[in-house]
């Protein structure tokens, strides 16, 4: 199965959710999502610069009446802490999208500080967590945590395993991978 | 430290001619600022999350196309949030003016010398970002220049202003984040 196939059933999750917005830090992981949202009429795509904009810029579109999701990688949610206290203290909805580094088979040390604490980091922050491990099960959990974040005006995270992903591979030039 | 526009006069002639734009303000002075010139279900005051005011306004703004939308920050949040010009010059939000309040020091820790104390341009690296409109305000004559700026001219815009720093009346915006957006959202016809 290729990692490919969730981002169908996520991107089938945010047309029923109405996901207007799509933030990003992009990520290897992300990019067979991040083409459909790009080709997406319904959707506008914004490149970031900073994961920390993405609460920020969230919770002012949804001031406006637009719902938006950040997509980042694990490493950015070490980026954007402080910030979730924007969307804590006045009950912003706040979806995010985290392609996970650092667990299964990561092949960078740089990695995996950041990629395992990140549970432990969006918990402390009062973060709902959800987790995506199989590709058929994306539309249901993006159709849950949605739900919570919009419904209940919470902030959730669907952190998409590495497992799932696939673990980068590093080949210098004129090797082989082994 | 003076020699520098009166911020709270700026603010306050900002808000007489506001009309219908959403008004956000950074943590600190300028929050204390927008409270000063009159509290409205249009304004929302930031008390935390340091360097998001730029990104929040460029979400506000997208949503609202048909409305105007104006960040006033200052000096120390805009450096915090530098990121986000390039994010805002990227996205070329038409509607999206932000006004920094430029008093070249960390006022609300003790007065500790910002950046632009030593010179940073923000004007300058907004132009550089690709904002058709840039300002640097540096003297009360061309307030209602920075002003028409803010307000009318397709954005994004930045202005610049140069203000003073001294004591305060601290006048106290709306704590409860829930409660202004509930406002503001109404104001704006949206339910819950």
């Amino acid at each position: 199965m290729s990692s490919s196939d969730w981002s169908e059933g996520v991107h089938r999750a945010f047309a029923r959710t109405g996901i207007g917005l799509v933030a990003h830090v992009p990520d290897a992981g992300l990019t067979p999502l991040l083409a459909r949202c790009t080709a997406d009429p319904a959707i506008r795509v914004v490149g970031l610069c900073d994961e920390r904009e993405g609460p920020a810029l969230l919770a002012g579109a949804w001031l406006g009446g637009l719902r938006g999701l950040l997509a980042c990688q694990s490493s950015g949610i070490g980026n954007l802490v402080n910030m979730l206290g924007v969307s804590a203290v006045g009950r912003f909805p706040l979806a995010m999208l985290v392609t996970m580094r650092g667990e299964w088979g990561e092949q960078n040390p740089w990695q995996v500080p950041m990629g395992q604490a990140v549970p432990a980091v969006l918990g402390a922050m009062g973060v709902r967590l959800f987790s995506l491990e199989r590709a058929e099960d994306a539309e249901a959990v993006l159709d849950g945590a949605l739900g919570l974040a919009f419904g209940s005006e919470q902030m959730v995270a669907v952190l998409i395993r590495q497992r799932l992903l696939g673990a980068k591979r590093f080949v210098p030039a004129g090797a082989t991978a082994s | 430290m003076s020699g520098g526009l009166d911020r709270r006069a700026l603010v306050a002639a900002l808000v007489a001619r506001r009309g219908s734009a959403l008004l956000l303000a950074g943590l600190g002075s300028p929050a204390w600022d927008l409270a000063a010139a009159g509290d409205h279900p249009q304004h929302f005051y930031l008390w935390g999350g340091m360097g998001g005011a730029f990104a929040k306004g460029l979400g506000l703004a997208m949503a609202r196309p048909e409305r105007r939308v104006v960040v006033l920050t200052g000096d120390g949040e805009a450096l915090m949030g530098l990121a986000s010009l390039a994010t805002i010059a990227a996205q070329r939000p038409p509607n999206l003016a932000l006004l920094v309040l430029d008093n070249r020091v960390y006022g609300e820790t003790g007065g500790q010398p910002t950046a632009t104390a030593s010179g940073v341009d923000l004007a300058a690296i907004g132009a550089a970002a690709g904002f058709p409109a840039t300002l640097r305000l540096e003297s009360p004559d061309r307030a209602e220049t920075a002003l028409d700026l803010l307000l009318t001219a397709p954005g994004p815009v930045l202005v610049q202003a140069r203000v003073d720093h001294r004591p305060l009346p601290l006048v106290l915006p709306i704590k409860d984040a829930v409660a202004a957006k509930r406002r503001l959202r109404a104001a704006l016809g949206l339910a819950d």
